[in-house]
């Protein structure tokens, strides 16, 4: 299944490993970097695109293997406890779509900031939050990453703005954060995602043009799954070339299934923004194998048939292991021990989540001001009201 | 759009009671109009706070009101800046950039244009740290935004939306009387720790006149103040109304020998209960005036808490003198608004009830 694109780049670690010879107990050995050819991109109003022949370590191509691997088994283990009813409200799985945020996480500077809509658990994992912080989020206990109050659409760490849980909404504000850093001079960049059924929405085009306007580091991502919620791209959308929808905000094309032509895209956009050039719209071609959320089976707006060809033919996690298994950066065996890591730690992650306590009462009326001028919060009954309180001071703003 | 004209005298509803109490801070003062006050709030905060920006339609010329007036040439284009016209990308814009660490202070033209925005005001701006656990907040931003009735300004330029934000924990909502109160509470709110939405009844921008001190100063928000005392009455408003009101209380202790305490609420979110339970307490009869609408209307909320918390010392029902359950009209706005003729005529009915 390996992309005949792909070669080998004969670069081996055979001099390494002779010398280092004494200390191995395996004599097999493994290709430091390997080149692939990605899928074309496609440009809208850039003369010059992201280099379609792409490089990785072997280093990064185990980290990127297990970030999308543990990101599909902390989804498998959410839908998982949702079925059981121990995750209640609202869940997205991320499923299928793994190599867009693994691939733009690969591509970031350590302080450039992202800002996403409600499918964030993949994204909350690789922004600094251990899977017991995504998980017990979702299970509405005191380990998660807000202590269970923001649940599934809700999480946050230092430079990730945040999951919201309103399309669209978290557009503007990523102008804003994009903008902040244009003032400071600080040359990060903000990636602010919504999915192909949010670019529908007014006010990414309200935005679209305040970015352009002032020429703002802002790059706007859109993850095209195909559906916004239950509708199709094509019912919802008069054009679904959605990275020319900044029409004089240029755009690229990229293959949102594999991990390395969206790295490569997305380095060149943040090379793009912070050349002074402003916005660039990303537009990411995935797939998603949940439905929208755990209320939608997902089945009744297309056919099994469709969801399991992807799986079989076009899943990011496959695919890039095929890349790595034919291009000798690893032993299938490696892989394997990285699946059971992975499996164990979220297998432990999904027990603590499970069996963790809820934050007390008191935090009901936590956090809702930052100094409260009025101590107490109406309760139910007039002899038991609840005290205002602060938890702890902002990541944001230190 | 709105063009602007200086309100002719026969199209305001309200006498101007000056401050005239002692000034938040001592010192030089110079005769300021509301705008000019506002404009001097902004101006101190650009300059303490390199952080601090003021966007907005029009901003950068100085806004339709002359509120940023000669900003933009003293701290630069970078700091003072128009934007397009789009309410709800200013306001999601002005959240992103205060979660980033600026101080933003958002200009909408009119309270009115606020609505498409509400979304980013409700959803994101008033629940960023409650939603995050704490994690996050976007506490630097200040939306300020002309409001109220102006004389001509009909359906869309008329309009008095704080009950819709006080509905939101999380936001602060405030409401100045003149220039003094302007200037302190603007700059408390730009800065306060927690999202404000802050209102400014567009009629007093060139009609309210006092001696401003020239320095800066900040009003305590969630405070009430008592602008003249009394002992039968209470009577609460907040911007423009409170000149009504004061009105009424003059003509009330005069035509009917009642003696009303007058109250600016000021903070509409949180609102300072104390304050105005004491006078309650003491009176037995309150009226809550406001231009807004009747239902649902900020003294909805007055009315519940006031029988709630003063029940065993109240004489009368609280009573509420409000705009009609109708649009803003334009050719009816003098029959429309709570003016001192029906205040007064309430007065009359408290006090017989």
């Amino acid at each position: 299944m390996m992309s005949p694109t792909a070669r080998l780049v004969v670069r081996r670690l055979n001099q390494r490993n002779q010398a280092l010879a004494p200390f191995f107990t395996s004599t097999k050995s493994f290709a430091t970097e390997a080149s692939f050819e990605t899928r074309p991109f496609k440009l809208h109003k850039l003369e010059e695109g992201p280099k379609t022949s792409v490089t990785v370590t072997r280093d990064e191509a185990l980290k990127y293997y297990k970030q999308m691997l543990t990101i599909r088994r902390i989804e498998t283990a959410s839908g998982n406890l949702y079925k059981e009813k121990i995750i209640r409200g609202f869940c997205h799985l991320y499923s299928g779509q793994e190599a867009c945020a693994v691939g733009m996480k690969a591509a970031m500077k350590p302080a450039d900031a992202i800002i996403s809509a409600y499918r964030i658990h993949g994204w909350t994992y690789l922004m600094g939050v251990p899977p017991l912080g995504v998980l017990a989020e979702l299970t509405g206990r005191k380990s998660g990453c807000a202590r269970g109050k923001g649940g599934s659409m809700h999480m946050y760490a230092p430079h990730f703005f945040g999951g919201n849980g309103i399309v669209g909404a978290q557009v503007p504000l990523g102008v804003g954060v994009a903008f902040a850093s244009k003032y400071r001079g600080d040359d990060n960049v903000c990636f602010a995602l919504y999915g192909d059924g949010a670019a529908n929405q007014g006010q990414i085009f309200e935005v679209y043009n305040m970015a352009k306007l002032w020429n703002v580091p802002c790059i706007f991502v859109c993850e095209n799954n195909g559906y916004g919620m239950g509708t199709s791209a094509e019912r919802a959308a008069a054009s679904t070339t959605y990275y020319t929808r900044g029409d004089y905000v240029p755009g690229i094309w990229v293959d949102g299934m594999d991990i390395l032509a969206v790295r490569e895209a997305s380095r060149f956009a943040i090379e793009y923004c912070t050349s002074g050039k402003g916005p660039l719209v990303m537009e990411t071609a995935t797939y998603r194998y949940s439905g929208h959320s755990m209320s939608d089976p997902g089945t009744s707006y297309r056919t099994r048939d469709e969801i399991q060809e992807v799986r079989q033919n076009r899943d990011p996690i496959a695919s890039f292991k095929e890349k790595i298994i034919s291009t000798d950066l690893a032993s299938a065996d490696e892989l394997k021990a990285i699946d059971a890591e992975v499996k164990k730690e979220v297998d432990e992650a999904t027990r603590k989540a499970k069996s963790d306590s809820e934050i007390p009462m008191e935090e009901l009326p936590a956090d809702i001001y930052a100094a409260p001028l009025e101590e107490e919060v109406r309760n139910v009954a007039p002899w038991e009201p609840l005290r205002h309180k602060r938890i702890g001071s902002a990541v944001n703003l230190n | 759009m709105f063009a602007r004209h200086a309100v002719s005298a026969r199209a305001i509803h309200f006498v101007y009671q000056p401050d005239t109490a002692k000034p938040p801070v001592s010192g030089e003062t110079s005769k300021q109009n509301m705008f000019m006050a506002i404009n001097s709030a902004i101006h101190s905060a650009l300059e303490k706070d390199d952080s601090a920006i003021i966007f907005g339609e029009d901003v950068a010329f100085g806004g339709v009101f002359r509120c940023t007036l000669g900003l933009k040439d003293k701290f630069g284009a970078d700091r003072v800046f128009n934007t397009p016209l789009c309410e709800q990308g200013i306001a999601g814009f002005g959240i992103g950039a205060a979660a980033a660490g600026a101080t933003a202070i958002a200009e909408m033209q009119f309270a009115d244009y606020m609505f498409p925005a509400f979304d980013q005001i409700v959803n994101e701006a008033a629940k960023y740290r409650y939603r995050s656990g704490g994690l996050f907040e976007c506490g630097k931003l200040t939306i300020r935004s002309p409001c109220s009735a102006v004389g001509h300004g009909a359906v869309y330029h008329s309009q008095s939306p704080e009950a819709y934000f006080a509905h939101t924990p999380g936001l602060k909502v405030v409401v100045p009387r003149g220039p003094i109160a302007a200037k302190g509470l603007l700059l408390s709110c730009i800065r306060d720790p927690d999202p404000c939405i802050f209102l400014e009844p567009k009629v007093l921008y060139r009609t309210a006149e006092e001696m401003v001190p020239k320095t800066e100063y900040t009003i305590p928000l969630g405070k009430a103040q008592v602008l003249a005392p009394g002992n039968q009455v209470t009577l609460i408003g907040w911007g423009t109304q409170v000149h009504v009101l004061l009105e009424v209380a003059k003509m009330a202790k005069e035509q009917l020998k009642v003696s009303c305490e007058v109250i600016d609420l000021q903070t509409i979110l949180p609102w300072d209960k104390d304050t105005v339970c004491q006078s309650v307490k003491k009176t037995g009869r309150v009226i809550v005036a406001h231009e807004a609408p009747l239902t649902c209307g900020f003294g909805a909320e007055l009315a519940a808490t006031i029988q709630q918390e003063c029940f065993l010392n109240l004489e009368a029902p609280v009573t509420r003198v409000t705009g009609f359950d109708t649009p803003f009209p334009h050719i009816f706005e003098p029959f429309y608004l709570p003016t001192k003729w029906r205040c007064l005529e309430a007065v009359k009915k408290i006090v017989n009830f």
